[in-house]
Parts: structure tokens; sequence; C-alpha cells
């Protein structure tokens, strides 16, 4: 080692010392023998030794190479083993380099060593333990996370959580069909422009409305309410009607004296149609008393006339007119109240919105299961949806069918479903035997039985909780005889929904909770690091490339990265009817053809719902001044302007491989090892542009590139970029 | 002689059968069928008794009844406010707004003769 091969400077020391103390002590020593001289004896000592100073000299040498061999020895043993000792623990202390010292010097270090050796395993060990603990929390925590967000995800409650920036950090589901449902233009983005992780609530609440109901919450918690919440009920801008419930999020470590919330819970509830229908309740239950004691009036008064005796024959007629006038405008107003009750006010049962084939399916399973006969599902109309109490429902159709199994000795039973008239008609058939009123009439009313386990509904029970009706009915000519069960039909907007929850397949991850912790809004856009801004990444297909030339975009499609996220579930694809032709030449490329593109919205109604899905992010594209180019000659006719700060994925890919050749999106996608799923559709371009850039982030950071203003002047300095500009 | 009376009520059917009724009982009787048309009646025929009906196109009763009682000129004038609305918020509000009785409907004639009769101090109209 090099460092043994230098000499400690207190080596040169000390041996300095040494030869200046000896030749002290000689000097002194011959200084006192002369001393006792007289001056001939000094002056012939003088002579003798005079010629013999060199033999002193080399005695004095030889003494002082003995002492300096000495020296080095006791250093090499002592002192300079101790000396590396400490440089090398120091490196073990201030480091995280492990590896142990090796034993040198005397005996007495070499033990140090020993335990400094053991010291750093101990350490080690200890620090292992801590990371695994730590290790093990953070699954623990990540998994409550996905705990939390699977459960959110399922509730039938529309939740969503937000931090106190109002920035939304989970939602579910359920809230994003309701705020799909709010959106002025559902179709385009999906609703995915009013909600979506790290937007403002306030895009869709008056900030002032959110703002009372936590104040109103932080008094209850001064107060020490156990479960402070607060409600309040607005219309949104497309005149729904929420009622939102707001409870805390109690910031877990407060300081005393500060705010102990870091956020809040809404759950909403859209009360439109219950508003409504309490509203046409109201107006009912006013035709039933005002109008009703109106009329009434008029025939008291008619009748105590008519009672008179000395009416004359004309004012009789006249009376009785009355009479009988305002009779049939009651009966019509009992008619019509009768009508609207059964139609959706009678039902006071939870149901729930269910495709009819999934009802059949499960009867089918439940009839077989307890009769042991099949009773496959003919004739279906697939595109029923009911609204109905699911379990009792099929409770209801499989004991009919034990029945008819074992008292009539029906052998072939089959489900049939179709929507007739506004309301679902679901028939149990089978072949053979007829059956009396009484018979049908005693099954129909009797507790239902399933073997020893008896329930207090009967078929009556389950008909009515439906609001709908029951009855037997024959087929002589087929020789089939069936109940028919008449049940209402979900309605088209619950048909929609459902139809949604049932369609997303894997687990959509709709939260975030690293904003809690709080964003710096603050700060300026351009100061803020990279991997904390929300970005959207979009890419369009056109018609040619010279948007100045008449091309047109037809198709848009883009998705959200927040806080370093791809949130897959919150895109934006729509193809746009470009108002001209479709070059031929182009079709290969994107692959979208005119009738394609038919009937589909103009470009004047696609980028107000891109924009609103874009607010409050930075857009980011491949080869961003083309797709820019034609946003912005959009601007005079929309009256949007895109004025979103832009970053090009082209051109930071080039800040940070200047060398490669390519910066295609292919070549950078296979550089990065990105699977590339869905290329050259416009979506399929957004995801891997996003994938991209989340690799890109991290590589910048590496070259000292962390804020958003350093990586827009970065990518202008580019050779690509003045190629471009 | 015979006290005038003013009927004021949207519906014809009960309108004539009171105007009938009430003229028997010996009344001079006109009628209005709706809120603005009884304001207009009661200036001109300076009636001794009013019964209104509170549910009236144009201005209805509760108007009706409080422009009344803003003018001095029919200070005398009775009203009786007919209403087939039964809260009894309403029958609070006909009387806060000046009204001197309210019946709800529906209602026996002989209840009605009745309380005309008494509001307009015992005395009947000239027997028929």
């Amino acid at each position: 080692m090099s460092r043994q091969k230098k000499t400690d400077p207190r080596l040169w020391w000390l041996l300095g010392a040494a030869a200046a103390v000896s030749v002290l002590w000689l000097v002194a020593t011959l200084g006192l023998i002369a001393s006792t001289f007289g001056p001939e004896q000094r002056a012939q000592v003088l002579g003798l030794l005079g010629d013999r100073l060199a033999l002193i000299s080399l005695t004095w040498a030889a003494g002082m190479a003995v002492i300096a061999w000495g020296l080095k020895r006791w250093f090499d043993l002592w002192v300079t083993p101790s000396v590396q000792l400490a440089e090398e623990a120091q490196v073990l202390l201030r480091t995280d380099v492990v590896k142990p010292l090796q034993p040198k010097g005397n005996s007495e270090t070499k033990v140090l060593v020993g335990l400094f050796n053991q010291l750093v395993t101990q350490r080690e060990d200890l620090r292992r333990e801590m990371d695994d603990k730590v290790r093990e929390a953070a699954r623990g925590i990540e998994q409550e996370k996905s705990r939390l967000g699977a459960l959110m995800s399922e509730l039938t409650q529309s939740v969503v959580v937000c931090n106190l920036d109002g920035r939304i950090v989970l939602y579910n589901n359920r809230a994003r069909l309701q705020f799909r449902a709010l959106s002025q233009s559902p179709t385009l983005a999906d609703g995915a422009e009013m909600i979506g992780i790290g937007r403002s609530i306030y895009g869709v609440f008056d900030r002032q409305l959110v703002a009372h109901a936590l104040e109103s919450i932080h008094l209850r918690m001064a107060r020490g309410a156990g479960s402070p919440s607060a409600q309040f009920v607005t219309t949104t801008r497309s005149g729904q009607l929420l009622r939102a419930q707001m409870a805390p999020v109690r910031a877990s470590e407060a300081a005393p004296g500060e705010p102990a919330l870091s956020g809040f819970v809404l759950m909403l509830d859209n009360v439109t149609r219950s508003f409504q229908e309490e509203h046409q309740r109201d107006q009912l239950m006013h035709g039933l008393t005002e109008r009703s004691r109106s009329s009434l009036a008029n025939m008291q008064t008619a009748v105590d006339m008519l009672a008179l005796p000395d009416l004359e024959p004309e004012m009789r007629e006249r009376f009785l007119g009355i009479v009988s006038e305002e009779v049939s405008a009651m009966s019509r107003r009992i008619a019509d109240l009768a009508h609207t009750t059964t139609q959706g006010l009678k039902t006071r049962w939870p149901l729930e919105e269910m495709l009819g084939s999934d009802l059949l399916l499960a009867a089918q399973r439940r009839i077989e299961a307890v009769t042991g006969r099949s009773a496959p599902a003919a004739e279906v109309d697939a595109s029923v949806w009911l609204h109905v109490d699911s379990f009792s429902l099929i409770q209801a159709l499989t004991y009919l069918s034990a029945r008819l199994v074992d008292e009539i000795e029906v052998r072939f039973l089959r489900l049939r479903l179709q929507s007739v008239d506004g309301r679902a008609r679901l028939d149990l058939v089978w072949e053979g035997h007829a059956m009396s009123t009484e018979t049908v009439m005693s099954w129909e009313n009797d507790p239902m039985r399933f073997g020893t386990e008896s329930t207090p509904l009967s078929v009556r029970d389950v008909v009515d909780r439906h609001g709908g009706e029951m009855w037997f009915e024959r087929e002589r000519l087929r020789h089939e005889a069936f109940f028919r069960f008449l049940l209402p039909l979900a309605n088209a907007s619950e048909q929609l929904e459902a139809a949604q929850i049932l369609g997303s397949e894997s687990r959509p991850e709709y939260y975030d909770f690293d904003l809690f912790q709080g964003v710096e809004t603050d700060s300026d856009l351009d100061d803020r690091p990279l991997s904390l801004l929300s970005f959207t990444v979009f890419d369009t297909e056109t018609t040619g490339l010279n948007p100045s030339q008449g091309d047109e975009i037809i198709q848009i499609g883009a998705i959200r990265v927040v806080n370093g996220r791809l949130l897959r579930q919150e895109a934006f694809e729509q193809l746009v009817d470009p108002g001209r032709n479709i070059p031929a030449a182009s079709i290969p490329i994107h692959g979208i053809t005119p009738d394609m593109v038919q009937g589909k919205p103009r470009i004047g109604e696609v980028l107000p719902a891109f924009h609103a899905f874009a607010q409050d992010t930075v857009l980011v594209a491949h080869n961003a001044a083309f797709d820019m180019k034609f946003l912005q000659l959009k601007e005079a006719s929309t009256g949007l302007s895109f004025n979103h700060p832009v970053l090009d994925t082209l051109l930071l890919s080039a800040v940070v491989h200047p060398n490669q050749e390519s910066h295609r999106l292919e070549a950078i996608a296979e550089r990065f090892n990105i699977t590339v799923l869905g290329r050259h559709t416009a979506l399929g371009d957004a995801i891997v542009t996003a994938e991209v850039l989340l690799r890109l982030i991290p590589l910048l950071q590496e070259n000292g590139i962390r804020t958003l203003r350093e990586a827009r002047e970065a990518a202008q300095k580019t050779y690509y970029a003045r190629l471009k500009y | 002689m015979a006290h005038k009376l003013l009927i004021a009520d949207d519906e014809p059917n009960i309108l004539l059968s009171l105007e009938y009724l009430l003229k028997r009982e010996g009344y001079q009787v006109t009628v209005a069928r709706d809120g603005q048309e009884a304001l207009e009646a009661v200036e001109n025929d300076c009636p001794d008794l009013l019964l209104l009906d509170v549910m009236m196109p144009r201005k209805n009763g509760f108007e009706v009844c409080q422009a009344l009682r803003a003018d001095e000129r029919f200070a005398a004038l009775k009203i009786l406010m007919l209403t087939a609305k039964g809260r009894d918020t309403d029958v609070a509000k006909g009387m806060a707004l000046g009204a001197d009785a309210y019946m709800t409907k529906p209602f026996s004639t002989r209840d009605l003769v009745a309380k005309v009769r008494d509001l307009l101090g015992g005395s009947a109209g000239a027997a028929p």
C-alpha cells in the first residue's frame, strides 16, 4: 500500500531531536572533560582528536542509524497501524462501506482491530434488521393502502377524498360515474376532465361551499364532537342536484393549536331523481287534497241545492249536471294517481339494477340445484336490464319450480325474458299439466318453504316488493303453461352505470395518498421538480402533415401522469370528424377510415373537452411542435388557447442520449425496453410517450435537470431543437 | 233593504250553486271569476260581504283580501274566505290578512248561510 511507504513526519522530528540531543551530549561531555585540562593538554587532546574527528562522526552516525532503525520499528509496530486503523475506521463510520479491517501492527492493535470488526458486524446486523422492519412496515402500509383502494372501488356509494388544497387524493368508480353524469360533454372525456387524481374538487363544487362545510367541521372538532361531519346540497353546472356529506381526514400528528385536518372525505349522492320524485309526490298530494276538496265542495253545494223541495226543473238539471261532471273529474284524478304511483312511487324496497340474463343464469343454477331438473334460459332478450331484488326473486322462482316438480311432476322447465311496454316479462315455463286457479292462489300466498327451511315471504310478497304482478297462463297449442312475472325495468341511466361497473375488469387505481403531503402549490410551476408535476401526455392522428394547408385532426388520445405515476384510468380518447376526406395514403399509418369518423363530433366540440382534461397540467407529446401546431391553429375558431407549458419527449431524449442516432418514439421505446401495445392509435402512442417520459425524468435528474424550467431550457439547446426552430 | 253579496270563485260549478243559494236566501248577489274581477266588482258595487276563494287566477284570494284591507273605503266590508287549502297555516294567514271568517271546502250550505247571516249582524236579507 502506498500509504505504508510514506514515512510519518513525526518520525523525522523524533530523529532530528535524537540527533540534536546526542550532539549536545557529546559537546557537553567534551567541554566538561576539556575544563579539567590545562591549556597545553587541551591543545594536545584537540590535536589528537582533531585528526580522528571523522571516526567520531562515524560512530555518531552509526549510533544515529541504530536509533533511527529503532524508532522506525517502533513507529511501524505501534504508531502507524493505529493511524491507519483510525483512517479506515473513519471510512466505516462515515460511509456505508462494509469491509473487515486487516489486522496489523502489534498484538494489542490486532485485538483492537478484531473488536472494531465485531462492532461493525453488529452495526450491520442492526441496520439490516431495521431495514427489514421498515420494509415490512412499508409493505404493510402499501397493502393497507391497496386494500382501502379496493374497498373504495367496490363501494356503491360514491366517495371522493381530497387534501386540504381540494386536490383529489382518492375517488372510486361510483364517483367517476357520477361525475361523468355531471360532465357537460360526458361522451367525450368520460368525465375524466372533472375527476382525476390531483385535480381540484373546486372544478365541480363552489370553493366557498366547501370552505363553509370545512369550517363547520372545524368548529365541531373544536367542540370535541366525536364524528364531526357536514352536509350540503348543491346544483352543478349541468343542473344536477348533488347532496354531499363531508367528513374530516384527521392529521395523524397534529401540533397543538394546528388544524388537525389533513383533508376531507366527500360522499356524494345524486339526489336529482329522488328530488324529482319527491316533487312529483307533492304534486300528487296536492291533487289529492286541494283539488278533491274543491270538487267535493262543488258537489256538496250542488247536492244541497238538489235537496231543496221547490227547485225548478231547469235548475235541477243544471245541478245534476254539476254533480256528474265533478264525479267524473274526481274519478279521472284518482285513475291518474293510481297510474303514477304504480310507476315507481310505490316501490320502497331497495332494488338493484341487474342484467336480465345474469339473473336468469343465477336462477337457473339455483333451480337445478334444488330440483335436480334443468331449467335452461331460452328466448332471452339480452338487452333487458331489471330493477329487482334478485335474492327474493330467485327464491320465488325456485320455490315455484320445486312445487311444480314435486306436486305435478313437471320434468321440463324453461325460463324466458322479454321486455314489453316498459316492463319486463319473466316467464317460468313448463310442459304439460295446467293447474287450477285455487292451486295457483295457494302457491302464490303460502309462505315459501325450501325443504325444512321456511321464509316469512310468499311469492305474492316478492311480487309486491317489485311493484309488479304475477299470474298463471296456458298455451294450449304448444301444450305449455307458465307463470308470468311483470317486473320493473332499470331506467336508462342506471343501465348505463351498471354496465360500466361490470365493464371495468381489473381493479383500477383511483388513489394517490402521497398527495396528502401536499404539493408546493405556491412555487412557480417552472421551478417545481419534474417528478411532482401533473402531465397530460397526448398524441394526435391527422389527415396529413400540414395543418396550415387544411390537414385536420382525426383522433386525440391523452393520458395523465401525476406524481410520477401513469394513471391509465384517466384517459381521453376521441375520434374526430375532420370535415374533409382522409387521404387514402394516410390510412395505413393511423388505421382510421372515413366511416370510422362519420357521425363523430367535430374538432370544435372535442377541443373544449380536451382543454378541460388538460387543465392545470403540463402538455407532453413526442415531437410536440407538430401536435401543438394543430391545436394552436384552432385557437381562433374555438377561443381556447393551449398556452400550457409544453415538454417534448423527442427533445428530452436528445438531451439524455445526445449520441443516439434515432429519437423516433419506437427507437426510444426499444431503448427503454417499453412494451408497445396499440401503437399508432392516438391513445396507444400517448401511453408509450408517457412511459418514455417517466423513464426520462430520473435520467434528466442525473444530468442535473430537475425542474420544468431546466428541462425546457435543456430541450431548447439540443441539436434537434436548433434544427427545428 | 237586501244586503249585497259578491261571490269570487273561478269554479263555475260552485259559483252557480252559491249564487242560486244566496239569492234564494234573499241577498242581492253578484259574481266574479278571478281576483282582478273581484277587486273591480267591489269598487263598482260596494257589497256588504265578499265570499272569497283563495285559489284563483290573476290575483289569488290572499292578494285580494290584502288589497281590500289596505283601502279605508272598504273597512265595513266583511270578507269570508273559502278555500280548499286545509292547512291551519293557511287559515292563520287568511285571518291575519284581514278576513273576518274562514271556511274550508267542502262545507255544508247550511253552515255557510249561517256564517253569512252571522257576519251581516244577524239580520238576513229580505225574506224571499
